[in-house]
């Protein structure tokens, strides 16, 4: 079967501007892609092309099937969208709103009421439905954005910052909410919380200047940092020894680097992990352990170390 | 129920969720009394007609049709919700539609609460009704042209005041182009032929001709056909802004 959602060398020029840069990808049902990026680099404007608010100058994409720009109808009818800021109308109550976005989705009967009923229940808007929309605080109306995404239960989801102005709870409750969906829908989200792509997403990319830098799975990505297997070690507090030297001769390692707590953070050379080695060593020298753990190698390194690589090429 | 009636809904049902569309109405019903007895003599005159009433009509709607069409599309571009109206399964000219007929609904409202005057006329003496009914009907479609206008110039820009200030210009335009204000500028230049086009879109000459009593159709194509144009260049323009963005 075909992927859901595909995307083939779309580009997108602003005056001299790219601002989307000849990007193809896939999502697959089952996947929550991560689209990741700095301020400015394409996300938001990549996925108004593909809910045709706006045009590419490039490039093709089918959603489910479906051509968005010979048969834009029957793209826009598989797909759930928040724009980014979750745009509203502010004089509708959230309950005007909903029966608005259900007789525009051609929703009726009793499918209707079970739709209305599950998403204003799921997202918790039971509270605020009469209540109109530019009255509620910033987290109702991503709430309110949410369920008018959710709302037909469509099989590709996008969603711009979706957890943008959430508090904590509501993050949690966001991002479970999209696990909970993620094995029968295609999904994209865009977020500059890495923390969320760790927690919801199958795969990531990272994207800047408009183009691919990275596309793999979180721990892919991960396995990509300089810092991926460095051993972080700390002694005993008050222990005098100097270990700098021995951890510098040992095999396979590139650098030592002094933590502000007073931690050694051996970085290897290759991607072979050196945590034993450097256990090793310490035993055998009898250095007072504190403290001896492994960094998996953290996706805000890789992001850092890829985008600001690239602007300073651009 | 079709994309272009759930706009249609919403639209209608916007105008009374905030004030504009009592202010609104209190104002033109206002405004209609004061001309129609005062500047337009409607006593004096001693004639059992709606003249006083209907000729002051296209000066009343100059700046009050503006007022209304403004924030068609301005407003959903300053909100961003244009772009969730865009990405919902409806077509381009189905939105342009549902917005102008709501907006053109919500005037037609207010002019059928001008009622009174024409009871008061009934009262007073016998009315040509055929007349009166023409009148009513041709002002209706001079509001659809100023609206169609409007909604055109609000797909512009996202801003209300630069989108009324441009509609009430260009409105002005066609309200007097049969006026030698209009003619004069092309008069030095231009052949007898494009002057006699110009004049001819002027909304006063075909407006008069209908509320004289003088039913001629082609003054009500005219105003459909300026009423198409103008949202078909309304579609275009929005459309002509997904591809610059």
């Amino acid at each position: 079967m075909a992927a859901m959602l595909e995307i083939k060398n779309l580009s997108k020029r602003f005056g001299p501007v790219m601002a989307v840069d000849d990007v193809s990808f896939d999502v697959d049902r089952g996947e929550v892609l991560g689209f990741l990026g700095p301020n400015g680099a394409g996300k938001s404007t990549t996925m108004k092309m593909v809910t045709g608010f706006l045009s590419p100058n490039n490039g093709s994409m089918r959603v489910c099937g479906h051509d968005v720009l010979q048969d834009a109808l029957a793209a826009k009818r598989c797909i759930g969208y928040l724009p980014e800021g979750a745009p509203a109308y502010p004089d509708m109550t959230p309950h005007a709103y909903l029966n608005f976005i259900a007789d525009i989705r051609g929703l009726t009967g009793s499918r209707r009421s079970e739709r209305l009923d599950y998403v204003i229940a799921r997202i918790g808007l039971d509270g605020v439905m009469q209540q109109s929309i530019e009255t509620l605080s910033k987290g109702y109306k991503r709430r309110v954005g949410l369920a008018q995404a959710l709302l037909h239960d469509p099989d590709v989801l996008i969603l711009d910052e979706p957890t943008d102005g959430l508090d904590p709870n509501q993050k949690h409750e966001v991002r479970g909410l999209i696990s909970d969906m993620a094995a029968e829908k295609a999904i994209v989200i865009s977020t500059h919380i890495l923390e969320e792509v760790e927690a919801v997403c199958t795969r990531a990319i990272i994207i800047a200047n408009g183009r691919i830098v990275a596309d793999g799975t979180p721990q892919e990505l991960e396995a990509r940092s300089a810092y991926h297997n460095s051993v972080t070690l700390r002694l005993a507090a008050g222990a005098a020894n100097d270990v700098r030297p021995a951890l510098e001769a040992m095999a396979g390692i590139d650098r030592v680097e002094t933590a502000g707590d007073g931690a050694y953070i051996v970085v290897p050379s290759g991607a072979e992990p050196i945590v034993d080695q450097v256990g090793r060593t310490a035993r055998e020298a009898g250095w007072p352990i504190a403290e001896l753990h492994v960094r998996p190698g953290r996706l805000d390194d890789v992001f850092r170390e890829i985008t600001t690589d690239k602007e300073e090429r651009a | 129920m079709s994309g272009t009636a759930v706009i249609f809904r919403r639209e209608l049902a916007g105008y009374f969720a905030t004030p504009v569309a009592y202010v609104f109405i209190v104002i033109f019903l206002v405004m209609s009394g004061v001309f129609t007895f005062y500047l337009g003599g409607f006593f004096e005159r001693g004639q059992a007609d709606l003249q006083a009433f209907f000729n002051f009509q296209p000066w009343l709607y100059l700046f009050l049709i503006p007022a209304i069409g403004m924030r068609l599309w301005a407003e959903e571009r300053k909100t961003g919700t244009i772009e969730l109206l865009l990405s919902l399964p409806i077509s381009l000219g189905g939105a342009v539609l549902g917005k102008f007929l709501a907006a053109w609904a919500f005037t037609a409202i207010a002019l059928a609460l001008t009622f009174p005057m024409w009871i008061t006329v009934g009262v007073l003496g016998q009315p040509d009704n055929g007349v009166v009914v023409a009148g009513y009907i041709g002002s209706l479609l001079m509001a659809g042209g100023y609206l169609a206008i409007t909604s055109c110039i609000s797909a512009i820009t996202k801003n209300q005041v630069i989108a009324f200030v441009v509609a009430v210009v260009i409105c002005f335009a066609f309200t007097v182009s049969g006026a030698p204000l209009v003619l004069d500028f092309f008069a030095g230049w231009a052949p007898e032929t494009i002057l006699a086009v110009v004049s001819s879109f002027s909304f006063i000459t075909h407006f008069s001709s209908i509320i004289d009593g003088v039913i001629d159709v082609r003054d009500f194509i005219y105003f459909a056909s300026l009423i198409a144009f103008w949202l078909f260049a309304n579609a275009v323009i929005v459309d002509l802004k997904k591809a610059a963005g």
